[in-house]
């Protein structure tokens, strides 16, 4: 399988006040096409300043990042924004659906970014939605749909650009056990289609349902489970 | 690509105005400042040119292309005589001459008297300048003038306090003891007798019209010390001017302060130049309004760019440039004061119609008002929605995301 992006030597450091507080030190990490990975790590481990970098909202401090051949570092804020509306699906951990818009609206939003005419867009939005089983609310507000509902609408609106890779950062932390399990069913069909995830957790049993797990704990990377066990 | 960037426009209006829609309130109030900038404008700017306008017809009723001379003389020539009249007709762009005489005279019928009459005498080419005069029966005509004939026209007035209810057509009067017939009225309405009015005053018991040659015999005068001049056009004027100075000084002598010509046209172009500064200086006066209304969309847009910071974030972490951010932002203030424009003017039109409708002066739409009051609220929403779109766009999508 091809490589989809490697990392070498990431750090990322954060000046506070007169300190220089090392989030990430020296990160290693290379993705095949396909796979699906749990990033696994307590809270203040750096796991989401990791995110940030790999889905291009951040860029590291010092180190490499080749995402899908390209030298993330040498790209300026348009092109980095290009890349995020192109191959990378985000969904977080609150859904962050914009209240003011339907389902449906909201899954458009990226398509409108990724510059997709309008009728393009709206038959797009409509069969993602029907892909994450909500056919019949693709009308209704954020306020008119269960956490479980709200979190398929942002898969839907993550997968809407077509992207070769989604990144999700807790996604099941807002979502009640039976819904967790709902959502990362979907995961796995989705990783089952060939499509390459990337999620971060702190709960072991979520991780579980990727491919491959790895460690994060004070910035260090370790392949398995094995601070957890 | 232009496909595109149309797109991004129509949603960025979109989302600004399902934006604004989602707190009317605040918006209403936000562009309060705008509306009253822009009514202020719309309203002052339709008034005052609605005021010039009535004064500038006003002006023209009383003649454009007529000069009226008023003679002060010397010592020992107070006025102008028959011949030297007629040399003021000889000038090249002098079509016609009125010369007038006029004083406060005695008159009776035969069943009313009154020593507040003011005789007018005119020409017969003063009637035909002044066509709206005559309301019944005739003007004085050549032959009254050449002949001095004791023949005269009747104001309202007049007609009132000789006559009492009778028609005075074909009646007898007498001015100071003489005989006239009335032969026309004046109509009541017609107020081209302002001029004359200001010159002898207006207290009078009404106006008696005679020929100018049978006025000057009653009030024991060989000379004329007003009349007015027509000149060939309109934009003759100043060489009228000129040819009438040149007879008007030889005739006295060259000394100073003899006479006076008095152009409408340029006493009408000096009231619109001061009521044109007037204006602008009103105008901007109204405009501080606008920069404050300015100020208010900016406040508002700040508040909003930090309300929705991880809307923001969220938008950039879905493929959002940050000049889209920009633009977006940007538009959404546009919108805004642009809504404000519109309200202002509705409101300006509405407050300007209710003076116009309970003065003297014309409405009329100016579109002018309408088009600088719109492009200004729209110049606004770019100035002051500027800074705050650029710092939506300079959010960190990740601090933005992280303040959620």
């Amino acid at each position: 399988m091809n490589t989809f992006f490697s990392m070498r030597g990431i750090v990322k450091q954060y000046q506070m006040g007169e300190e220089v507080s090392t989030i990430l030190k020296g990160i290693d990490l290379d993705i095949k096409e396909g796979e699906f990975l749990s990033i696994l790590g307590p809270s203040g481990s750096g796991k989401s300043t990791l995110m940030n970098i790999i889905g291009c909202l951040d860029t590291p401090t010092s180190g490499e990042y080749i995402l899908h051949g390209r030298v993330i570092r040498d790209l300026d804020q348009k092109q980095l924004a290009r890349i995020r509306s192109r191959e990378i699906g985000f969904i977080f951990q609150q859904f962050q659906l914009l209240p003011r818009l339907d389902a449906l609206k909201n899954v458009e939003l990226p398509l409108i970014y990724a510059g997709v005419p309008p009728k393009e867009r709206t038959r797009r939005a409509e069969e993602m939605l029907v892909r994450v089983g909500l056919k019949d609310r693709m009308h209704h507000h954020q306020n008119q749909l269960s956490g479980g509902q709200q979190q398929r609408v942002a898969i839907a609106r993550a997968l809407a650009t077509n992207p070769t890779l989604l990144l999700a950062d807790e996604p099941t932390g807002a979502l009640d056990q039976a819904t967790g399990e709902q959502v990362m069913t979907l995961f796995r069909e989705l990783n089952a289609e060939g499509r390459t995830i990337v999620m971060i957790t702190h709960d072991l049993k979520i991780a579980r349902h990727a491919t491959r797990i790895v460690n994060i704990l004070d910035g260090e990377l370790s392949e398995g489970v094995s601070a957890f066990d | 690509m232009i496909k595109r960037k149309w797109d991004m426009f129509c949603e960025s209006v979109n989302m600004s105005v399902s934006n604004i829609m989602g707190s009317k309130m605040r918006s209403l109030l936000t562009t309060l400042g705008i509306v009253i900038g822009v009514a202020a404008i719309i309203a002052l700017m339709t008034v005052v040119q609605g005021a010039i306008d009535t004064m500038n017809e006003q002006f023209d009723a009383m003649g454009l292309g007529t000069l009226r001379v008023s003679v002060t003389g010397t010592a020992i020539k107070h006025g102008l005589s028959d011949e030297e009249l007629d040399q003021i007709l000889a000038c090249e762009h002098v079509a016609g001459i009125a010369p007038s005489a006029s004083a406060t005279v005695t008159a009776s019928s035969d069943s009313a008297w009154s020593d507040a009459i003011l005789v007018s005498g005119n020409n017969d080419e003063y009637f035909r300048h002044n066509p709206d005069l005559l309301a019944r029966g005739r003007a004085i005509n050549v032959l009254d003038v050449e002949q001095s004939l004791r023949v005269c026209l009747v104001d309202g007035d007049a007609a009132r306090t000789l006559f009492y209810g009778e028609d005075p057509l074909g009646q007898t009067l007498y001015l100071s003891g003489i005989e006239y017939t009335v032969v026309g009225i004046i109509d009541e309405e017609e107020n081209a007798s302002l001029f004359s009015q200001i010159l002898v005053g207006g207290a009078s018991d009404g106006t008696v019209y005679v020929p100018y040659t049978s006025a000057k015999k009653l009030l024991g005068t060989s000379s004329v010390s007003s009349l007015e001049v027509y000149v060939t056009d309109p934009d003759d004027t100043d060489a009228a001017i000129e040819e009438m100075e040149a007879v008007l000084d030889a005739l006295f002598n060259y000394k100073e302060n003899t006479y006076t010509i008095i152009n409408m046209e340029s006493m009408t172009d000096a009231m619109n130049l001061m009521t044109s500064m007037m204006m602008s200086l009103l105008v901007g006066i109204a405009s501080i309004a606008l920069v404050v209304g300015g100020i208010g969309i900016m406040n508002m847009m700040l508040v909003t760019v930090t309300e929705r910071t991880v809307e923001i974030g969220l938008r950039k972490a879905l493929g959002a440039e940050p000049g889209q951010i920009q633009i977006q932002f940007l538009i959404e203030a546009i919108v805004l004061s642009l809504l404000g424009g519109v309200l202002g003017v509705i409101v300006g039109l509405l407050v300007s119609l209710g003076i116009c409708l309970n003065t003297d002066i014309t409405f009329s739409l100016n579109t002018f008002a309408i088009g600088l009051g719109v492009s200004f609220s729209a110049a606004v929403g770019i100035i002051f929605g500027w800074a705050p779109a650029r710092k939506a766009s300079n959010l960190n999508p990740i601090d933005a995301l992280r303040s959620m």
